[in-house]
Protein backbone atom coordinates (compact mmCIF):
# COMPACT_ATOMS: atom_id res chain seq x y z
CA UNK A 1 0.00 0.00 0.00
CA UNK A 2 2.42 2.39 0.86
CA UNK A 3 4.76 1.51 -2.11
CA UNK A 4 1.66 2.14 -4.18
CA UNK A 5 1.18 5.33 -3.14
CA UNK A 6 4.71 6.65 -3.54
CA UNK A 7 4.76 4.94 -6.70
CA UNK A 8 1.56 6.92 -8.02
CA UNK A 9 2.88 10.46 -6.31
CA UNK A 10 5.99 10.48 -8.29
CA UNK A 11 4.53 9.13 -11.46
CA UNK A 12 2.41 11.90 -11.31
CA UNK A 13 5.01 14.35 -10.48
CA UNK A 14 7.16 13.07 -13.29
CA UNK A 15 3.93 13.65 -15.83
CA UNK A 16 3.86 16.65 -14.26
CA UNK A 17 7.20 18.05 -15.04
CA UNK A 18 7.66 16.26 -18.25
CA UNK A 19 4.78 17.89 -19.83
CA UNK A 20 5.59 21.25 -18.44
CA UNK A 21 9.09 20.57 -20.13
CA UNK A 22 7.50 19.68 -23.60
CA UNK A 23 4.73 22.27 -23.48
CA UNK A 24 7.27 24.95 -22.94
CA UNK A 25 9.93 23.80 -25.32
CA UNK A 26 6.49 23.55 -27.79
CA UNK A 27 5.60 27.15 -26.96
CA UNK A 28 9.51 28.63 -27.83
CA UNK A 29 9.45 26.33 -30.77
CA UNK A 30 5.80 28.10 -32.00
CA UNK A 31 7.16 31.29 -30.92
CA UNK A 32 3.63 32.02 -28.68
CA UNK A 33 3.15 34.98 -27.15
CA UNK A 34 4.61 34.99 -23.40
CA UNK A 35 6.60 31.81 -24.10
CA UNK A 36 9.60 33.39 -22.63
CA UNK A 37 8.48 33.81 -19.23
CA UNK A 38 8.23 30.09 -19.14
CA UNK A 39 11.70 28.82 -19.76
CA UNK A 40 11.46 24.43 -19.75
CA UNK A 41 12.03 22.98 -16.42
CA UNK A 42 15.34 21.50 -17.79
CA UNK A 43 16.97 24.74 -18.45
CA UNK A 44 15.93 26.07 -14.68
CA UNK A 45 17.80 23.15 -12.87
CA UNK A 46 20.63 23.87 -15.68
CA UNK A 47 20.61 27.47 -14.22
CA UNK A 48 20.66 26.60 -10.58
CA UNK A 49 23.58 24.38 -10.91
CA UNK A 50 25.42 26.98 -12.86
CA UNK A 51 24.77 30.01 -10.99
CA UNK A 52 25.15 28.50 -7.65
CA UNK A 53 26.18 24.47 -7.51
CA UNK A 54 29.03 24.33 -9.87
CA UNK A 55 31.91 25.69 -7.89
CA UNK A 56 35.21 23.47 -6.94
CA UNK A 57 34.96 20.95 -4.54
CA UNK A 58 37.40 22.00 -1.60
CA UNK A 59 34.25 24.47 -1.63
CA UNK A 60 32.06 21.83 -1.16
CA UNK A 61 30.86 22.61 -4.80
CA UNK A 62 29.40 26.49 -3.60
CA UNK A 63 30.34 28.90 -6.45
CA UNK A 64 31.03 32.68 -5.43
CA UNK A 65 27.49 33.44 -6.35
CA UNK A 66 26.34 31.33 -3.50
CA UNK A 67 28.52 32.52 -1.00
CA UNK A 68 27.15 36.29 -2.37
CA UNK A 69 23.56 35.12 -2.32
CA UNK A 70 23.32 32.44 -0.23
CA UNK A 71 25.67 33.03 3.10
CA UNK A 72 23.93 36.38 3.40
CA UNK A 73 19.97 35.35 2.89
CA UNK A 74 20.17 32.36 5.68
CA UNK A 75 22.66 34.24 7.88
CA UNK A 76 19.70 36.64 8.13
CA UNK A 77 16.79 34.58 8.57
CA UNK A 78 18.63 32.05 11.15
CA UNK A 79 19.59 34.91 13.18
CA UNK A 80 16.48 37.16 13.02
CA UNK A 81 14.55 33.90 13.93
CA UNK A 82 16.81 33.10 16.74
CA UNK A 83 16.03 36.59 18.21
CA UNK A 84 12.58 35.99 17.69
CA UNK A 85 12.15 32.29 19.41
CA UNK A 86 14.51 33.68 22.63
CA UNK A 87 12.12 36.60 23.30
CA UNK A 88 9.19 35.22 21.94
CA UNK A 89 9.30 32.41 24.35
CA UNK A 90 10.55 34.96 27.19
CA UNK A 91 8.15 36.83 27.21
CA UNK A 92 5.06 34.61 26.33
CA UNK A 93 5.83 32.05 29.19
CA UNK A 94 5.96 35.53 31.48
CA UNK A 95 2.45 36.35 30.06
CA UNK A 96 1.17 32.89 30.19
CA UNK A 97 2.02 32.32 34.02
CA UNK A 98 0.16 35.82 35.13
CA UNK A 99 -2.99 36.87 34.26
CA UNK A 100 -2.71 40.18 35.42
CA UNK A 101 0.53 41.25 33.49
CA UNK A 102 -0.97 39.66 30.13
CA UNK A 103 -4.11 41.88 30.72
CA UNK A 104 -1.98 44.66 30.66
CA UNK A 105 -0.46 43.73 27.10
CA UNK A 106 -3.18 41.79 25.67
CA UNK A 107 -4.30 44.73 23.15
CA UNK A 108 -1.41 46.23 22.17
CA UNK A 109 -0.33 42.03 21.17
CA UNK A 110 -3.30 41.76 19.95
CA UNK A 111 -2.89 45.16 17.63
CA UNK A 112 0.86 44.31 17.41
CA UNK A 113 -0.39 40.83 15.45
CA UNK A 114 -2.88 42.22 12.80
CA UNK A 115 -0.15 45.03 11.27
CA UNK A 116 0.71 43.30 8.28
CA UNK A 117 4.65 43.10 9.19
CA UNK A 118 5.87 44.64 5.27
CA UNK A 119 3.61 47.77 6.41
CA UNK A 120 7.09 48.69 8.73
CA UNK A 121 9.57 48.19 6.40
CA UNK A 122 9.37 51.55 4.88
CA UNK A 123 9.45 52.72 8.56
CA UNK A 124 12.21 50.84 9.27
CA UNK A 125 14.25 51.58 6.39
CA UNK A 126 13.54 55.19 8.05
CA UNK A 127 15.09 54.42 11.18
CA UNK A 128 18.06 52.23 10.16
CA UNK A 129 18.53 52.74 6.68
CA UNK A 130 18.90 49.57 4.10
CA UNK A 131 20.66 47.20 5.21
CA UNK A 132 21.45 44.02 7.51
CA UNK A 133 19.78 45.92 10.72
CA UNK A 134 16.38 46.71 8.99
CA UNK A 135 16.08 43.40 7.32
CA UNK A 136 17.03 41.43 10.68
CA UNK A 137 13.95 44.06 12.76
CA UNK A 138 11.19 42.96 9.83
CA UNK A 139 11.90 39.67 10.17
CA UNK A 140 12.26 39.67 14.33
CA UNK A 141 9.18 41.50 14.49
CA UNK A 142 7.43 39.49 11.68
CA UNK A 143 7.92 36.44 12.76
CA UNK A 144 7.55 36.61 16.73
CA UNK A 145 4.03 36.17 17.41
CA UNK A 146 2.86 32.81 15.99
CA UNK A 147 5.96 31.70 19.02
CA UNK A 148 4.72 34.30 21.56
CA UNK A 149 1.16 33.20 21.00
CA UNK A 150 1.97 29.61 21.38
CA UNK A 151 4.22 30.13 24.04
CA UNK A 152 1.57 32.18 26.24
CA UNK A 153 -1.10 29.22 25.51
CA UNK A 154 1.55 26.76 26.36
CA UNK A 155 2.40 28.02 29.53
CA UNK A 156 -1.01 28.71 30.47
CA UNK A 157 -2.48 26.00 30.09
CA UNK A 158 0.11 23.45 31.72
CA UNK A 159 -1.65 20.69 34.22
CA UNK A 160 -2.51 22.03 37.67
CA UNK A 161 -1.84 19.19 39.23
CA UNK A 162 2.11 19.16 38.10
CA UNK A 163 2.28 22.18 39.34
CA UNK A 164 0.77 21.64 42.63
CA UNK A 165 2.86 18.32 42.71
CA UNK A 166 6.34 20.30 42.00
CA UNK A 167 5.60 22.70 45.15
CA UNK A 168 4.62 19.67 47.45
CA UNK A 169 8.04 18.63 46.27
CA UNK A 170 10.24 21.78 47.15
CA UNK A 171 10.85 22.80 43.80
CA UNK A 172 12.07 26.45 43.48
CA UNK A 173 10.40 29.02 41.35
CA UNK A 174 13.53 28.54 38.66
CA UNK A 175 13.35 24.30 39.10
CA UNK A 176 9.44 24.66 38.86
CA UNK A 177 9.67 27.07 35.02
CA UNK A 178 13.11 24.84 34.02
CA UNK A 179 11.86 21.62 35.17
CA UNK A 180 7.45 21.64 34.93
CA UNK A 181 6.28 24.61 33.01
CA UNK A 182 8.94 24.58 29.84
CA UNK A 183 8.93 20.69 29.35
CA UNK A 184 5.15 21.20 29.45
CA UNK A 185 4.61 23.80 27.06
CA UNK A 186 7.11 22.45 24.69
CA UNK A 187 5.00 20.41 22.23
CA UNK A 188 3.34 24.17 21.78
CA UNK A 189 6.17 26.15 21.86
CA UNK A 190 7.73 24.07 18.81
CA UNK A 191 4.53 23.75 16.21
CA UNK A 192 5.35 28.00 16.98
CA UNK A 193 8.59 27.64 16.16
CA UNK A 194 8.16 25.84 13.06
CA UNK A 195 5.09 28.49 12.06
CA UNK A 196 8.00 31.28 12.66
CA UNK A 197 10.32 28.98 10.23
CA UNK A 198 8.43 29.17 7.34
CA UNK A 199 7.27 33.50 7.91
CA UNK A 200 11.07 33.84 8.27
CA UNK A 201 12.02 32.42 4.84
CA UNK A 202 8.72 35.02 3.34
CA UNK A 203 10.07 37.89 5.32
CA UNK A 204 13.73 37.21 4.50
CA UNK A 205 12.56 37.50 0.79
CA UNK A 206 10.51 40.53 1.15
CA UNK A 207 13.26 42.85 2.90
CA UNK A 208 15.98 41.48 0.19
CA UNK A 209 13.23 42.51 -2.17
CA UNK A 210 12.90 46.01 -1.10
CA UNK A 211 16.49 46.82 0.22
CA UNK A 212 19.15 44.95 0.09
CA UNK A 213 22.60 44.66 -1.79
CA UNK A 214 22.78 41.01 -1.54
CA UNK A 215 21.26 37.57 -0.89
CA UNK A 216 18.51 35.76 -2.61
CA UNK A 217 15.93 38.43 -2.79
CA UNK A 218 18.03 40.66 -4.34
CA UNK A 219 18.93 37.96 -7.13
CA UNK A 220 15.67 37.69 -7.74
CA UNK A 221 15.07 41.89 -7.93
CA UNK A 222 18.19 42.05 -10.42
CA UNK A 223 17.44 39.12 -13.41
CA UNK A 224 13.51 40.40 -13.34
CA UNK A 225 15.17 44.20 -14.62
CA UNK A 226 17.51 42.37 -16.90
CA UNK A 227 14.75 40.17 -17.91
CA UNK A 228 16.57 36.89 -17.60
CA UNK A 229 13.92 34.76 -16.63
CA UNK A 230 15.44 31.49 -16.35
CA UNK A 231 17.54 33.20 -13.59
CA UNK A 232 14.47 34.33 -11.95
CA UNK A 233 12.64 31.05 -11.78
CA UNK A 234 16.47 28.95 -10.37
CA UNK A 235 15.79 31.85 -7.81
CA UNK A 236 12.43 30.35 -7.10
CA UNK A 237 13.05 26.74 -7.49
CA UNK A 238 16.44 27.62 -4.93
CA UNK A 239 13.84 29.30 -2.15
CA UNK A 240 11.50 26.19 -2.36
CA UNK A 241 14.19 23.57 -1.96
CA UNK A 242 15.46 25.98 1.09
CA UNK A 243 11.86 26.07 2.37
CA UNK A 244 11.79 22.02 2.36
CA UNK A 245 15.29 21.45 3.62
CA UNK A 246 14.55 24.01 6.80
CA UNK A 247 11.48 22.24 7.53
CA UNK A 248 13.14 18.98 7.65
CA UNK A 249 16.06 19.75 10.07
CA UNK A 250 13.16 21.59 12.18
CA UNK A 251 11.17 18.37 11.88
CA UNK A 252 14.34 15.95 12.80
CA UNK A 253 15.51 17.66 15.62
CA UNK A 254 11.82 18.17 16.86
CA UNK A 255 11.61 14.62 16.87
CA UNK A 256 14.89 13.92 19.04
CA UNK A 257 13.98 17.07 21.26
CA UNK A 258 10.23 15.90 21.86
CA UNK A 259 10.88 12.42 21.88
CA UNK A 260 10.00 12.21 25.68
CA UNK A 261 7.01 13.69 24.76
CA UNK A 262 5.70 10.92 22.60
CA UNK A 263 6.83 8.39 24.60
CA UNK A 264 5.13 10.08 27.37
CA UNK A 265 1.80 10.09 25.67
CA UNK A 266 2.06 6.08 24.42
CA UNK A 267 1.91 5.40 27.82
CA UNK A 268 -1.40 7.31 29.13
CA UNK B 1 -14.15 41.12 36.33
CA UNK B 2 -14.33 42.70 32.60
CA UNK B 3 -14.06 46.18 33.66
CA UNK B 4 -10.87 45.22 35.39
CA UNK B 5 -9.34 43.49 32.10
CA UNK B 6 -10.38 46.75 30.48
CA UNK B 7 -8.92 49.55 32.55
CA UNK B 8 -5.96 47.15 32.36
CA UNK B 9 -5.58 46.67 29.05
CA UNK B 10 -6.07 50.79 28.35
CA UNK B 11 -3.57 51.35 31.45
CA UNK B 12 -0.99 48.79 29.05
CA UNK B 13 -1.56 50.62 25.77
CA UNK B 14 -1.27 54.17 27.68
CA UNK B 15 2.13 53.01 29.31
CA UNK B 16 3.14 51.84 26.28
CA UNK B 17 2.73 55.20 24.73
CA UNK B 18 4.11 56.91 27.06
CA UNK B 19 7.41 54.77 27.03
CA UNK B 20 7.15 55.76 22.82
CA UNK B 21 6.76 59.19 23.03
CA UNK B 22 9.80 59.49 25.87
CA UNK B 23 12.03 57.16 23.67
CA UNK B 24 10.86 59.53 20.68
CA UNK B 25 11.23 62.81 22.13
CA UNK B 26 14.84 61.92 23.65
CA UNK B 27 15.68 60.65 19.58
CA UNK B 28 16.59 57.38 21.62
CA UNK B 29 14.07 55.83 19.05
CA UNK B 30 14.75 58.00 15.71
CA UNK B 31 11.27 58.08 15.00
CA UNK B 32 8.70 61.29 14.89
CA UNK B 33 7.14 61.72 18.59
CA UNK B 34 4.42 59.33 19.28
CA UNK B 35 2.00 62.52 19.91
CA UNK B 36 2.87 63.92 16.76
CA UNK B 37 1.97 60.37 14.94
CA UNK B 38 -1.98 60.76 16.86
CA UNK B 39 -2.20 64.06 16.13
CA UNK B 40 -2.04 63.55 12.28
CA UNK B 41 -4.08 59.64 12.36
CA UNK B 42 -7.57 61.61 12.53
CA UNK B 43 -6.04 63.61 9.33
CA UNK B 44 -5.24 60.78 7.36
CA UNK B 45 -8.25 58.33 8.35
CA UNK B 46 -10.18 61.56 6.27
CA UNK B 47 -8.28 61.80 3.94
CA UNK B 48 -9.91 61.14 0.28
CA UNK B 49 -6.60 59.45 -0.89
CA UNK B 50 -6.05 57.72 1.57
CA UNK B 51 -9.43 56.39 1.30
CA UNK B 52 -8.36 55.01 -2.35
CA UNK B 53 -5.86 53.33 -1.07
CA UNK B 54 -7.35 51.37 1.15
CA UNK B 55 -10.50 50.61 -1.34
CA UNK B 56 -7.83 49.60 -3.36
CA UNK B 57 -5.87 47.18 -0.79
CA UNK B 58 -9.42 45.53 -0.21
CA UNK B 59 -10.67 44.78 -3.37
CA UNK B 60 -7.61 42.73 -4.09
CA UNK B 61 -8.03 41.62 -0.69
CA UNK B 62 -11.39 40.22 -1.20
CA UNK B 63 -11.34 39.37 -4.40
CA UNK B 64 -8.40 36.99 -3.90
CA UNK B 65 -9.42 35.58 -1.04
CA UNK B 66 -13.21 34.91 -2.84
CA UNK B 67 -11.13 33.06 -5.79
CA UNK B 68 -8.66 31.32 -3.22
CA UNK B 69 -11.60 29.81 -1.17
CA UNK B 70 -14.20 29.06 -4.09
CA UNK B 71 -11.24 26.95 -5.98
CA UNK B 72 -9.00 25.51 -2.74
CA UNK B 73 -11.89 24.16 -0.80
CA UNK B 74 -13.73 22.17 -2.90
CA UNK B 75 -10.18 20.91 -3.95
CA UNK B 76 -9.58 20.21 -0.63
CA UNK B 77 -12.65 18.60 -0.09
CA UNK B 78 -11.87 15.73 -3.24
CA UNK B 79 -8.66 15.17 -1.90
CA UNK B 80 -9.41 14.88 1.33
CA UNK B 81 -12.66 12.28 0.70
CA UNK B 82 -10.63 10.71 -2.35
CA UNK B 83 -7.86 9.04 -0.91
CA UNK B 84 -5.96 7.89 -4.20
CA UNK B 85 -6.69 11.36 -5.61
CA UNK B 86 -4.34 12.67 -2.19
CA UNK B 87 -1.70 10.07 -2.74
CA UNK B 88 -1.47 11.16 -6.53
CA UNK B 89 -0.39 14.82 -6.01
CA UNK B 90 0.83 14.99 -2.31
CA UNK B 91 4.62 14.87 -4.07
CA UNK B 92 3.85 17.83 -6.53
CA UNK B 93 1.71 20.07 -3.55
CA UNK B 94 5.03 19.36 -0.97
CA UNK B 95 6.99 20.98 -3.32
CA UNK B 96 4.79 23.69 -4.32
CA UNK B 97 3.89 24.87 -0.31
CA UNK B 98 7.27 26.14 1.04
CA UNK B 99 7.54 28.30 -1.90
CA UNK B 100 7.86 31.64 -0.38
CA UNK B 101 5.03 33.58 -2.14
CA UNK B 102 6.53 36.77 -2.02
CA UNK B 103 9.23 35.44 -4.35
CA UNK B 104 6.96 35.07 -7.34
CA UNK B 105 5.93 39.04 -6.95
CA UNK B 106 8.81 39.57 -9.61
CA UNK B 107 8.09 37.49 -11.74
CA UNK B 108 4.17 37.47 -11.74
CA UNK B 109 4.82 41.81 -12.13
CA UNK B 110 6.46 40.24 -15.54
CA UNK B 111 3.93 37.93 -16.53
CA UNK B 112 0.33 40.31 -15.75
CA UNK B 113 1.28 43.70 -16.26
CA UNK B 114 -2.04 44.99 -14.25
CA UNK B 115 -1.13 45.80 -10.56
CA UNK B 116 -4.76 44.35 -9.53
CA UNK B 117 -4.39 41.41 -11.17
CA UNK B 118 -0.96 41.01 -9.81
CA UNK B 119 -1.85 41.36 -6.62
CA UNK B 120 -5.23 39.00 -6.83
CA UNK B 121 -2.72 36.37 -8.00
CA UNK B 122 -0.43 35.93 -5.55
CA UNK B 123 -3.20 36.43 -2.59
CA UNK B 124 -4.82 33.08 -4.23
CA UNK B 125 -1.49 31.71 -4.39
CA UNK B 126 -0.65 32.33 -0.86
CA UNK B 127 -4.15 31.24 0.58
CA UNK B 128 -4.70 28.27 -1.29
CA UNK B 129 -2.37 26.02 0.72
CA UNK B 130 -4.18 26.90 4.64
CA UNK B 131 -7.52 26.71 2.60
CA UNK B 132 -6.26 23.43 1.17
CA UNK B 133 -4.74 21.28 3.77
CA UNK B 134 -7.37 22.74 6.64
CA UNK B 135 -10.12 21.56 4.66
CA UNK B 136 -8.38 18.15 4.08
CA UNK B 137 -7.78 17.58 7.51
CA UNK B 138 -11.36 18.52 8.17
CA UNK B 139 -12.74 16.17 5.61
CA UNK B 140 -10.29 12.93 7.07
CA UNK B 141 -11.39 13.83 10.73
CA UNK B 142 -15.22 12.77 10.01
CA UNK B 143 -16.32 10.52 12.71
CA UNK B 144 -16.37 6.84 10.90
CA UNK B 145 -19.53 6.03 12.71
CA UNK B 146 -21.80 8.60 12.28
CA UNK B 147 -20.74 8.01 8.33
CA UNK B 148 -21.50 4.43 8.59
CA UNK B 149 -24.82 5.00 10.68
CA UNK B 150 -26.25 7.39 7.80
CA UNK B 151 -24.94 5.03 5.05
CA UNK B 152 -26.79 1.85 7.02
CA UNK B 153 -30.08 3.95 6.72
CA UNK B 154 -29.90 4.31 2.92
CA UNK B 155 -28.40 7.15 2.36
CA UNK B 156 -26.39 7.92 -0.57
CA UNK B 157 -22.89 9.34 -0.58
CA UNK B 158 -23.87 12.81 -1.17
CA UNK B 159 -26.64 12.85 1.91
CA UNK B 160 -23.67 11.36 4.01
CA UNK B 161 -21.28 14.54 2.36
CA UNK B 162 -23.87 17.48 3.02
CA UNK B 163 -25.48 15.89 6.16
CA UNK B 164 -22.18 14.70 8.14
CA UNK B 165 -18.80 15.16 6.54
CA UNK B 166 -19.41 18.97 5.40
CA UNK B 167 -20.84 20.37 8.98
CA UNK B 168 -18.01 18.29 10.47
CA UNK B 169 -15.26 19.64 8.24
CA UNK B 170 -16.78 23.36 8.79
CA UNK B 171 -14.68 24.34 11.36
CA UNK B 172 -11.86 23.49 9.87
CA UNK B 173 -12.36 25.49 6.57
CA UNK B 174 -13.21 28.39 8.78
CA UNK B 175 -10.22 28.30 10.60
CA UNK B 176 -8.30 28.39 6.60
CA UNK B 177 -10.40 31.21 6.00
CA UNK B 178 -9.33 33.48 8.93
CA UNK B 179 -5.56 32.23 8.25
CA UNK B 180 -6.10 32.88 5.18
CA UNK B 181 -7.70 36.82 5.43
CA UNK B 182 -4.39 38.14 7.62
CA UNK B 183 -2.37 36.32 4.79
CA UNK B 184 -3.81 37.77 1.79
CA UNK B 185 -3.66 41.49 4.08
CA UNK B 186 0.09 40.94 4.16
CA UNK B 187 0.76 39.92 0.41
CA UNK B 188 -1.82 42.78 -0.58
CA UNK B 189 0.59 45.03 1.31
CA UNK B 190 3.80 43.64 0.01
CA UNK B 191 2.83 43.17 -3.74
CA UNK B 192 1.61 46.90 -3.74
CA UNK B 193 5.20 47.78 -1.97
CA UNK B 194 7.04 46.31 -5.08
CA UNK B 195 4.25 46.30 -8.24
CA UNK B 196 4.04 49.76 -6.89
CA UNK B 197 0.62 51.20 -8.98
CA UNK B 198 -1.38 53.63 -8.64
CA UNK B 199 -3.53 52.69 -5.34
CA UNK B 200 -3.01 50.82 -2.05
CA UNK B 201 -1.89 51.04 1.62
CA UNK B 202 1.22 49.88 0.27
CA UNK B 203 1.70 52.37 -2.17
CA UNK B 204 0.76 54.83 0.88
CA UNK B 205 4.10 54.05 2.55
CA UNK B 206 6.01 54.43 -0.43
CA UNK B 207 4.66 57.36 -1.71
CA UNK B 208 5.15 59.14 1.39
CA UNK B 209 9.18 58.66 1.39
CA UNK B 210 11.41 58.88 4.23
CA UNK B 211 11.36 61.86 5.36
CA UNK B 212 10.47 62.73 9.11
CA UNK B 213 6.80 64.41 8.57
CA UNK B 214 6.25 61.59 6.05
CA UNK B 215 7.42 58.82 8.51
CA UNK B 216 4.31 60.27 10.93
CA UNK B 217 2.08 59.81 7.88
CA UNK B 218 3.62 56.40 7.34
CA UNK B 219 2.91 55.49 10.93
CA UNK B 220 -0.83 56.56 10.76
CA UNK B 221 -1.27 54.26 7.64
CA UNK B 222 0.28 51.64 10.04
CA UNK B 223 -2.22 52.61 12.48
CA UNK B 224 -5.29 51.91 10.64
CA UNK B 225 -4.18 49.33 8.63
CA UNK B 226 -3.16 47.23 11.98
CA UNK B 227 -7.02 48.52 13.56
CA UNK B 228 -8.04 47.20 9.95
CA UNK B 229 -6.28 43.49 10.56
CA UNK B 230 -7.78 43.67 14.04
CA UNK B 231 -11.62 44.14 12.80
CA UNK B 232 -11.52 41.63 10.07
CA UNK B 233 -9.89 38.66 12.51
CA UNK B 234 -12.10 39.64 15.29
CA UNK B 235 -15.45 39.51 12.95
CA UNK B 236 -14.38 36.06 11.78
CA UNK B 237 -13.10 35.58 15.41
CA UNK B 238 -16.65 35.64 16.78
CA UNK B 239 -18.69 34.48 13.35
CA UNK B 240 -16.76 31.21 14.38
CA UNK B 241 -17.83 31.29 17.84
CA UNK B 242 -21.52 32.02 16.85
CA UNK B 243 -21.71 29.01 13.87
CA UNK B 244 -19.70 26.65 15.69
CA UNK B 245 -19.70 27.62 19.76
CA UNK B 246 -21.75 24.19 20.29
CA UNK B 247 -19.37 22.10 19.36
CA UNK B 248 -16.92 23.34 21.85
CA UNK B 249 -20.19 22.43 24.81
CA UNK B 250 -20.12 18.91 23.26
CA UNK B 251 -16.60 17.93 24.19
Amino acid sequence: MRVLRWFLGLLVAAVVVLVWERATTWMRAAEIEGSVFFPPPSEIVSKLHTLWFSGPADRLFLTDAAYADLLPSMGRLLTGWSIAAVAGILLGVALGRSRTFSQYIDPLLQFGRAVPPPMLITVFIAMFQMGTQMQLVTIVFGVIWPVLLNSVEGARSVDAKFLDSAVVFGLTRVQRLTRVILPAAAPKISAGLRLSLSLALILMVISELVGSTDGIGRHLLLSQRRFELADMWAGILLLGVLGIILNAVFLAVERRVLAWHRQARQVI
Amino acid sequence: MIVARLLRGAVGVAGFLGLAEVATRTGFVNLPPVSDVLVKAPDVLLDPGFHADVAATMTAWAVGLALAIVTAVPAGMVLGVLAPAEWAVRPVLEFLRPIPSVALIPLVMLVLADDLRVKVAIIVYACTWPLLLNTMYGMRDVDPVAKETLRSFGFGSLAVLGRVSLPSAAPFIATGIRLSASIALILAVSAELLAGGQYGIGVYTVRAGTSADNVALILCAVLWTGLIGLIINTVLVRTERWLFGWREQLT
